[in-house]
């Protein structure tokens, strides 16, 4: 577990990147630091990966650390899993999220009981990364949100950034950790924060001071949430994408929302959770995944258990609808503006 | 409810009816058994190409069946290993100890010293073999009925008894079933109990071993049953594809529990004729003919380490009792197929080969099947000071809660204390260790 951020941080000079890139910059580095990395998956060498977030590693690095695999996410992700095993620290890239469920028996009872069925004689410290969420017109097997599949298992650490500048330093922490990580890539906002207002000119991550990377290496401690936006009057939990939608629809109904990007579903920071709730009195959950057994159940039960007699409203929860996610009405599906504006509306009356 | 479409009720007049075809082994409880539709091949009779030979030079063996001990019980042919007569001691030793070891914790299973045990009887070559043939620094993956692997490596019957006892001295801290040993340090991956997945981990182990410059291998156990998992599909394209210096074993003891090898496929061709498909090595081999066992072994490893690629061996063989200690085999197959089986029994068939050379005698057989009892009622004893299941003699509890993670985060010391205050309820005696925290 990395104790602190580096004191350079705040020092280091700046570039502006995208998440792509900045995934890149991290990949790059913990390549260079440690020989034993290896990157896997389909498309990952020569053309550096479908959303390009291995451009350039193969020429770099060579075809013995950084090479395609076969299209069999059992294969990747187990043989990724011996490669551990044998001492390595492969970063298995899954191409899209909806497509890890042949890999789910290697992660499930393999990758993340290594620890514990050998009592600590085999590990399987990897890092998976894959892009995940929707809003791209993905239709159902190119949008899914399915983190709350991984919250549940037990060994599994998962982790989502919601900037560049936090993409690079907790995919470094994730790779330099020894449990294995999920780590999901929001790829809406891949290219410039999306605030869910669809119908508005995208925006590049330019004038976002996420999208201000630091040079060089530095690591996010996972457990760590970020507090986005201090506030009085309600607590927002989230993490991804909808930190982007959370932040526009609140400001826009001029709600004093302390805002929280979680970062790591597990282990989570509790401590920023709770003393959020406690000192706002209410709480909105959100995400874009399906509601039902979602990583907001979770949350709204931990604050329930947590910070009962600090509430003054019922926990809200905004979520993606439990249907498969549709292309057409892709726009009808996502929780944006007005699901949220109601939620807040809600919570903010009386 | 739709309307139901399914079935004859809507006929096409003029097209012959389909029917499903659901495999049936020969034989049931009673049945009198006759193997004589087996192919059994004439020992010495198949060719040995080069061990770097293109792959397709060993399809035709894949439809064969490599055999080294005749009738006579004298090696023969040119898959004959060659061993010298102290090395065949050797692996007799380490399969008759498997067999004593195996007798001994069936029957304290029977006596309710532990919850589970898996007999590996009959099918002690192939683990053994693998032993003697691979180099100590390779890694095996193995399935469940491979602890001869692990005794012939030298591997402390005691620290076995403890994990089969899951007693306070159980390296495994108590935490797996019975027989899921995990062994590092003698190149013994930690058994999953779930099927095949060990696979695709050896194939990538192997890979791992090929991107560092490594000289060591790998080799992984599946059984025929589990052949049907997508992981030994994943397994085998990543192994062909990566040219992966792995030796890929599939076990095939006829059975599955229940269900006969017809359930992975069996009846339509052998399990080692799958190489041909993905473009490796294979061999089919007698798995109760010791030194065709090690001399398949030994091509393959000796294929993989000079870079030559994978190989797939079929281990032809018959699991003479039952699945585990939950299982009656007498409820579903003929008693007779074991007391028929026409390749005998592996330890037999070596003991016999060495009488033959004038290396062995029943005298010697029998004085050493007495000191391999001895040796595992030794063991067993030693472990027992540790404890047998269920009887409080455990690793401390609080042990429950560590290894999930490298560190313990907030919600795993929330339950650990939770699980102290329930024990504490239960037992006001009882004192808990206190947690051990990593970070």
């Amino acid at each position: 577990m990395i104790e602190e951020e580096p004191v350079s941080l705040h020092e280091a000079p700046t570039r502006t990147m995208n998440m792509i890139e900045a995934i890149n910059d991290a990949l790059d580095i913990m390549m260079a630091r440690d020989p034993d990395m290896v990157i896997l998956g389909e498309d990952v060498g020569y053309f550096g990966g479908v959303f390009r977030a291995t451009a350039g590693l193969q020429k770099k690095y060579g075809r013995n650390r950084v090479f395609d695999s076969p299209i069999n996410e059992c294969g990747i992700i187990g043989a990724a899993v011996g490669m551990a095993a044998y001492g390595l620290r492969p970063v298995p890239e899954i191409q899209f999220a909806d497509y890890i469920y042949p890999g789910l028996d290697q992660l499930i009872s393999e990758a993340a009981r290594m620890r514990y069925r050998s009592a600590g004689d085999f590990t399987a410290p990897l890092t998976v990364r894959s892009p995940f969420g929707g809003g791209i017109f993905g239709g159902q097997t190119h949008s899914q949100s399915p983190e709350a599949l991984f919250t549940h298992v037990a060994g599994l650490k998962t982790v989502i950034p919601a900037t560049p500048h936090d993409a690079k330093g907790l995919l470094i922490a994730a790779i330099e950790d020894n449990d294995p990580v999920i780590f999901f890539e929001p790829k809406r906002i891949y290219n410039g924060p999306f605030d869910g207002y669809y119908d508005n000119p995208s925006k590049t991550w330019k004038a976002h001071p996420g999208g201000k990377v630091p040079e060089g290496y530095y690591a996010i401690p996972l457990g760590k949430a970020r507090i986005v936006r201090e506030g009085a009057a309600l607590t927002v939990l989230s993490y991804g994408t909808m930190i982007h939608v959370a932040e526009a629809v609140l400001a826009a109904k001029g709600v004093d929302a302390e805002i929280i990007d979680l970062r790591t579903l597990v282990p989570l920071d509790i401590e920023t959770v709770q003393a959020s709730v406690e000192k706002t009195g209410k709480c909105l959950v959100i995400h874009e995944a399906t509601r039902t057994s979602g990583f907001g159940a979770e949350l709204s039960a931990l604050v329930q258990e947590r910070c009962f007699y600090h509430l003054e409203a019922p926990v809200e929860r905004v979520t993606g609808f439990d249907t498969p996610y549709p292309h057409s009405l892709e726009w009808a599906y996502f929780p944006g503006p007005v699901r949220i504006g109601e939620a807040v509306d809600r919570l903010m009356k009386d | 409810m739709a309307k139901d479409h399914v079935g004859s009720s809507h006929p096409r007049s003029n097209l012959p009816p389909l029917s499903l075809h659901v495999p049936e082994p020969r034989y049931r409880p009673g049945d009198a058994v006759d193997y004589s539709h087996l192919e059994i091949t004439v020992a010495g009779e198949q060719d040995r190409p080069d061990e770097t030979c293109p792959a397709s030079d060993t399809w035709p063996l894949c439809n064969d069946l490599i055999r080294v001990l005749n009738e006579d019980h004298v090696a023969v042919g040119p898959w004959d290993p060659k061993l010298d007569p102290e090395t065949l001691r050797r692996i007799l030793r380490a399969m008759a100890l498997t067999r004593a070891f195996d007798d001994r914790m069936y029957r304290g299973q029977r006596q309710g010293k532990t919850s589970f045990y898996m007999k590996s009887t009959g099918e002690e070559a192939t683990a053994v073999c693998c032993a003697f043939a691979l180099d100590r620094e390779d890694m095996v993956f193995p399935s469940y009925r491979q602890q001869g692997l692990l005794i012939a490596r030298g591997y402390p019957l005691v620290d076995m008894v403890n994990q089969i006892y899951s007693n306070r001295a159980d390296r495994l801290k108590g935490r797996q079933l019975p027989v899921m040993y995990s062994a590092r340090e003698y190149g013994f991956f930690t058994i999953s109990g779930n099927l095949a997945t060990q696979f695709p981990q050896a194939v990538g182990w192997a890979m791992a071993s090929a991107i560092k410059g490594d000289t060591r291998i790998s080799s992984a156990f599946i059984g025929e049953g589990s052949s049907a998992e997508g992981d030994f599909h994943a397994a085998m394209t990543f192994a062909a594809v990566y040219n992966a210096p792995v030796v890929l074993n599939i076990v095939n003891n006829q059975w599955a529990i229940s269900s006969f090898s017809g359930f992975a496929g069996a009846e339509r061709a052998t399990f080692a004729a799958r190489a041909a498909g993905y473009g490796i090595a294979g061999l089919r081999v007698d798995g109760n003919d010791v030194l065709a066992v090690y001399a398949a072994f030994r091509w393959a490893a000796d294929r993989a380490r000079a870079n030559a690629g994978p190989t797939l061996i079929e281990h032809f063989t018959y699991r003479a009792e039952g699945h585990s200690t939950s299982d009656d085999p007498s409820a579903y197959r003929s008693v007779q197929e074991r007391e028929e089986w026409p390749l005998g029994d592996p330890v037999h068939r070596l003991a016999q080969h060495l009488i033959a050379l004038g290396e062995w005698s029943q005298e010697q057989q029998a004085a050493m099947d007495r000191e391999v009892a001895e040796e595992v009622r030794a063991a067993t004893k030693e472990a027992e000071k540790n404890g047998i299941l269920g009887h409080g003699m455990h690793h401390p509890f609080h042990t429950m809660f560590e290894d999930v993670f490298e560190e313990l985060p907030w919600h795993l010391e929330e339950q650990a204390e939770q699980a102290i205050r329930e024990r504490q309820t239960k037992f006001p005696e009882w004192k808990a260790e206190p947690l051990e925290r990593k970070s």
